[in-house]
C-alpha cells in the first residue's frame, strides 16, 4: 500500500493524527527543572548494613504504598512515586508550594505506640551499672572533656527542690502529673547529688527530678550528651530488658531554663499504630489546642480497655516515632477511642499527623539520599528563555534550508514539521517528562533530521550534475544517502539506549527524547521527504528540472 | 546555490599539521586535568551531583556581591560561590561534611544569609542536596556509559563497515571527548548532570559526522577499481565530495546552538557551550583525525582481502 503516493500520504496522516491525539489528550509533562517542584530519592535507613537486600526491597515496597496514600491524601497533582532498583524510591512532586511540609509528611515514620509509664524507682537500681558502662566504654578522659556538662545540673538542684511543685502546673501536658510531682523527688534528688559528687556517674549526673513519677528532667544543653550515652550498645545492655527510656517530644520551660523529659516506660507497647482504625484532627474545645482523635479497631479496643482498666491511676505514654507526645493519667477504663494532644503545634501539624496515622506507619525508617527543589519562578524563566531560543533556532533552520534548497528546502520543512509533531506526540504517548537535558536530546535529533535531508539533497544534486534524468536522480539520491543515514541513526540510537540503561533522572530524560527523536527523524527524512518529493514530481515530466 | 560543489582540497596532505594541532590540544587538555588534580584536588569541577553535598541557588532583591556572600558565610573557603545569570543571583555549593546531613548544611547557609541580608530580601529558587553515596554511583555510571558506548559502537561499525573503520571512529570520538573534557577542566566549568548529557551529545554528534564521511569512503571503496586506487587519494576525494553536506549541517547546527547560547538563559548556558565546542571539534575530527587515522591503520594492515570482505558482507545486516 505504501508504494502509491496515496498510500504513503494516508499513513503519514494516520500517524500525525495519532500523535496530535496523544498530544491533546495526554499533554506534555514538564520536568521539575522546568516547572518547579521537589524530587526526592529515598532509601531504607540502615547505617550498619544489618538488613538483607530482600528485607530492604520488602520495606521499600511497603513504603511505596504507604507514601502513595499519604501523598494522595495530601493532594499533589500528578505525583510520581517510583521504585528504582531494589531498594530505592523516587518521589517527584511537581509544582509543590510547601516542600518542607511535604517532606515531613513523607519522612514521618508515624510509628505509634502506647506504653505504660513506670516509676523512676524501677530504673534506679540499674543506674550505677549504666554509669559504669558509660565510664568503661568511653574512658575517664573523654568524660572529663565534657565535664562542664556534668556539673551543670547541681546548680539548679536546689531550685528544683523548692520550686518543683509550683512550677509543675505551668508545664504543658502534665496537669494530671502535678499531684505526683514531689513524691519520689527526695530519693531521686539524693541520688543525683551523690552522683555529681562522685563525678564518675556521667548519666546520673545529667538526670534531674521530673514533674511526674516516671519522668526525669534533662537540661536542654545536656540532651545531646545524654542521647549519646544512651545510644552506646553497652549502655543499652545495662538497661533492664523490660524498661525503655524515651524522650519527650517538646522542651519544658521552668523559670529561665529549658528541660526535656526523659520517661521511664515499659519496654513493650500494648497498642501499636496498626490497631488504629481512624484518626481525625480537631481542636480541643477546653484549651483550644489541636488534638488528634483516634479510633482503634476491635482487637485494639479490647486490649486498650483491658490494660487501662487494670491500670487506673497509672500514666499512659503516647509514643510517636520513639518520642513521647504526652503521658496523661488513666482515670478510668477507656474504650476504643482516645486523643493525642499536641501542645503548641499549629493545627496544620495535627492534620498532617492524623493523615500519616491513617495512612499507616512505615515499616522501617527511610533516609533521604537526594533532594532537589526548584522554585516555580526559576522554572518559568527557563521555559521562557528556552521557547524564545527555540523559535529563533527554528527560523534560522528554515531560513538556511529555503535559501539553499528552495523548493526542496520547503519539502524538507514539511517533513520536519511532521517530525516535530511525531516527537511531541511520542513524548505524550510515553508519558515522558520534558527536562532541560531532554530538550538537548531534541536539539540533537532535530540536527540529525536536518542532516539526513541535507545528505539526501546533496546526493540528488550530485546525480543531477552527473547528468541523470530528474526522477532517476531523486531515486538514486535517496538510495545513496540511505546507508549513511541508517548507520548514523543506529549508532546514535545505541548510545541513547546505553544512556537510558545507565542514566538516572535527567540523563534518562535525555536518552528518552533522543531515542524518540531519532526514530521520528529517520521516518521523517526517509519516508515523509520521499513522499513529498514524489508528490512534487508527480506533476512533472521525467526530464523537467526541479528546484533543489 | 551550491557551496564547495567541486571542492578539491588536499586534506590528507595536511594531516601532519592536523596531528600537531590535535596533539597540542590533547596535551593542553591533559595538563589542565593533571594540574587541576594536583593543585585543586579534583581533575574536574564536579558539581554536587557527583561529589554529593549541598547546592543552594538564591535570588536577592538587594545588590549583593560574591565577596559579600562569602563574608556572610563567615569566609569559609569550603563554599564555592558563583554568579548565576542575572545580576543578583548566586549558587552556593558546600561539600559533604562528615557527620552532618546535607539538609543541616543547607539550613545553616540559609540562616546565615537571612541573618545578613534579611529574610525578606532573598528567595531560594533551587536546592539540591545529594548524599555522597548517590554522587559516587553517578560517577561510576557515567564512566560505564561512555565505555559501553565505545564498545557497542565499535562492534556495530566492525559489522557494518570493517574493524578498522570502527577503530578509527572510536579513536576520533575519544579525541573529541578528551578535548571537551580538557576544555571543561581548563575553565573549571561545573560538571553537573546536564553537562554530562552535553558530553554524551558531543559523543553522538561526533560519531554521526564520522560515520557520514566513512560511509562515503566505503562507497568509493566498493566502486569498481576502488580497492586499487591510492587510499590517500580515495579518502581525500571522499572528504571533498562530502564537504557541502559537512559545511551545511555543521553550519545549521551551530546557528541553532548560537541562538540557544545567546537567548537560552543561564540554565542551559554551560550546556550549550559544551555542545558548540563539541560540534566544532567533532566536525574537525571527522575530516582531520578520523580519516587520516583510518589511513594509518590501513598502512599497517592493508585493505582487507576482497574475498574475505565479501564473506563478511554477506553476514552483515542488510540495509
Amino acid at each position: 500500500m505504501f508504494k502509491t503516493i496515496r498510500g504513503r500520504i494516508i499513513l503519514i496522516i494516520i500517524l500525525v493524527a495519532g500523535a496530535l491525539g496523544y498530544l491533546f489528550t495526554n499533554g506534555i509533562k514538564y520536568g521539575l527543572d522546568l516547572q518547579g517542584g521537589m524530587h526526592l530519592v529515598l532509601e531504607v535507613d540502615d547505617p550498619d548494613n544489618t538488613m538483607t537486600l530482600e528485607a530492604r526491597a520488602d520495606h521499600i515496597e511497603r513504603s511505596e504504598r504507604i507514601i502513595r496514600t499519604r501523598i494522595d491524601e495530601f493532594g499533589v497533582e500528578e505525583p510520581l512515586i517510583q521504585r528504582v532498583g531494589q531498594d530505592r524510591l523516587i518521589i517527584e512532586l511537581p509544582g509543590i508550594q510547601n516542600p518542607g511540609r511535604a517532606k515531613a509528611l513523607i519522612e514521618a515514620n508515624a510509628f505509634l505506640e502506647f506504653k505504660l509509664v513506670l516509676p523512676t524507682a524501677r530504673i534506679q537500681p540499674a543506674l550505677p551499672r549504666i554509669d559504669r558502662a558509660v565510664v568503661t566504654t568511653l574512658g575517664e578522659d573523654a568524660l572529663r572533656e565534657i565535664g562542664r556538662v556534668m556539673e551543670a545540673p547541681t546548680q539548679t538542684l536546689e531550685e528544683l527542690l523548692f520550686r518543683g511543685a509550683d512550677t509543675a502546673p505551668s508545664v504543658p501536658d502534665s496537669v494530671e502529673a502535678e499531684a505526683l510531682a514531689d513524691t519520689t523527688g527526695a530519693e531521686a534528688l539524693a541520688d543525683t547529688v551523690e552522683a555529681s559528687a562522685l563525678d564518675l556517674r556521667p548519666l546520673t549526673a545529667l538526670l534531674n527530678q521530673g514533674d511526674g513519677e516516671g519522668i526525669y528532667f534533662v537540661a536542654e544543653s545536656d540532651v545531646e550528651t545524654a542521647k549519646s550515652f544512651l545510644a552506646l550498645p553497652e549502655v543499652r545492655r545495662a538497661i533492664p530488658r523490660d524498661i525503655s527510656l524515651q524522650w519527650g517530644s517538646d522542651p519544658v520551660a521552668i523559670s529561665a531554663r529549658t528541660y526535656r523529659r526523659l520517661y521511664v516506660l515499659q519496654a513493650e507497647a500494648f497498642i501499636t499504630g496498626d490497631m488504629l482504625e481512624n484518626a481525625i484532627a480537631s481542636r480541643d474545645p477546653q484549651f483550644n489546642r489541636p488534638v488528634v482523635h483516634f479510633e482503634l479497631n476491635r482487637r485494639g479496643g479490647r486490649r486498650f480497655a483491658e490494660v487501662t482498666g487494670a491500670n487506673v491511676g497509672e500514666f499512659l505514654a503516647i509514643v510517636l516515632d520513639g518520642e513521647v507526645m504526652s503521658a496523661p493519667v488513666i482515670r478510668d477504663r477507656i474504650g476504643a477511642s482516645g486523643q493525642i494532644e499536641l501542645s503548641n503545634a499549629p493545627m496544620e501539624e495535627a492534620r498532617d499527623l492524623a493523615l500519616v496515622l491513617r495512612a499507616g506507619a512505615l515499616t522501617a525508617p527511610l533516609k533521604i539520599m537526594e533532594e532537589r527543589t526548584v522554585g516555580p519562578s526559576l522554572g518559568q524563566d527557563s521555559i521562557d528563555a528556552g521557547i524564545l531560543a527555540g523559535i529563533v533556532g527554528v527560523f534560522l533552520v528554515v531560513g538556511i534550508m529555503l535559501a539553499y534548497y528552495r523548493m526542496a528546502g520547503l519539502l524538507a520543512l514539511g517533513a520536519l514539521t511532521v517530525y516535530g509533531i511525531l516527537v511531541l506526540g511520542g513524548l505524550a504517548a510515553l508519558n515522558a517528562t520534558l527536562t532541560v537535558p531532554g530538550i538537548a536530546g531534541l536539539i540533537l535529533s532535530v540536527g540529525m533530521a536536518v542532516d539526513a535531508n541535507v545528505l539526501i539533497f546533496e546526493r540528488i544534486r550530485e546525480e543531477l550534475i552527473a547528468g541523470r534524468a530528474t526522477r532517476t536522480a531523486v531515486d538514486d539520491g535517496f538510495g545513496n544517502a540511505l546507508s549513511a543515514i541508517v548507520d548514523a541513526n543506529i549508532t546514535t540510537l545505541i548510545v541513547a539506549l546505553i544512556l537510558f540503561q545507565f542514566g538516572t533522572g535527567p540523563v534518562r530524560g535525555f536518552a528518552v527524547t533522543l531515542s524518540i527523536g531519532i526514530v521520528a527523524s529517520f521516518f521523517s527524512a526517509l519516508f515523509v521527504t520521499r513522499t513529498l518529493f514524489l508528490l512534487y514530481l508527480s506533476g512533472k515530466k521525467t526530464a523537467d528540472p526541479i528546484s533543489i | 546555490m551550491r557551496i564547495f560543489s567541486d571542492a578539491n582540497y588536499s586534506f590528507i596532505d595536511k594531516r601532519r599539521a592536523a596531528y600537531l594541532f590535535s596533539g597540542v590540544l590533547i596535551v593542553v587538555a591533559i595538563v589542565a586535568m593533571v594540574v587541576n588534580s594536583l593543585f585543586i584536588g579534583s581533575w574536574q569541577n564536579y558539581g554536587v551531583d557527583f561529589t554529593g553535598g549541598s547546592l543552594i541557588q538564591v535570588r536577592f532583591d538587594v545588590p549583593v556581591t560574591a565577596g559579600g556572600l562569602r563574608d556572610a558565610l563567615e569566609g569559609s573557603a569550603a563554599y564555592s560561590i558563583t554568579r548565576f545569570g542575572d545580576e543578583n543571583e548566586f549558587t552556593i555549593r558546600a561539600p559533604v561534611r562528615e557527620g552532618e546531613g546535607e539538609e543541616a548544611v543547607a539550613d545553616e547557609i540559609k540562616e546565615a544569609l537571612a541573618a545578613q541580608f534579611g529574610a525578606g530580601n532573598l528567595e531560594v529558587v533551587r536546592t539540591e542536596l545529594v548524599g555522597p553515596k548517590i554522587g559516587g554511583e553517578l560517577q561510576r555510571k557515567a564512566f560505564m556509559a561512555i565505555i559501553f558506548s565505545f564498545a557497542l559502537t565499535l562492534i556495530y561499525l566492525a559489522i557494518r563497515f570493517e574493524l578498522r573503520f570502527g577503530l578509527a571512529a572510536v579513536i576520533a570520538t575519544a579525541h573529541d571527548i578528551l578535548i571537551t573534557l580538557g576544555f571543561l577542566a581548563l575553565f573549571r566549568v561545573e560538571i553537573a548532570l546536564p553537562t554530562v548529557a552535553a558530553i554524551l551529545t558531543v559523543l553522538g554528534y561526533s560519531l554521526n559526522d564520522t560515520i557520514v564521511v566513512f560511509d562515503r569512503i566505503r562507497e568509493n571503496l566498493n566502486k569498481k577499481g576502488g580497492r586499487k586506487e591510492n587510499p590517500a587519494v580515495l579518502v581525500n576525494r571522499s572528504i571533498n565530495e562530502n564537504l557541502p553536506r559537512t559545511v551545511l549541517t555543521s553550519g545549521t547546527t551551530l546557528a541553532v546552538l548560537l541562538a540557544l547560547l545567546i537567548l537560552g538563559g543561564a540554565v542551559i548556558r554551560d550546556f550549550t557551550l559544551v555542545l558548540i565546542l563539541g560540534v566544532v571539534v567533532g566536525t574537525y575530527s571527522s575530516i582531520f583525525v578520523a580519516s587520516p587515522i583510518l589511513l594509518e591503520i590501513q598502512k599497517r594492515f592493508k585493505w582487507a582481502d576482497s574475498k574475505e570482505r565479501k564473506k563478511r558482507r554477506e553476514t552483515a545486516v542488510p540495509v
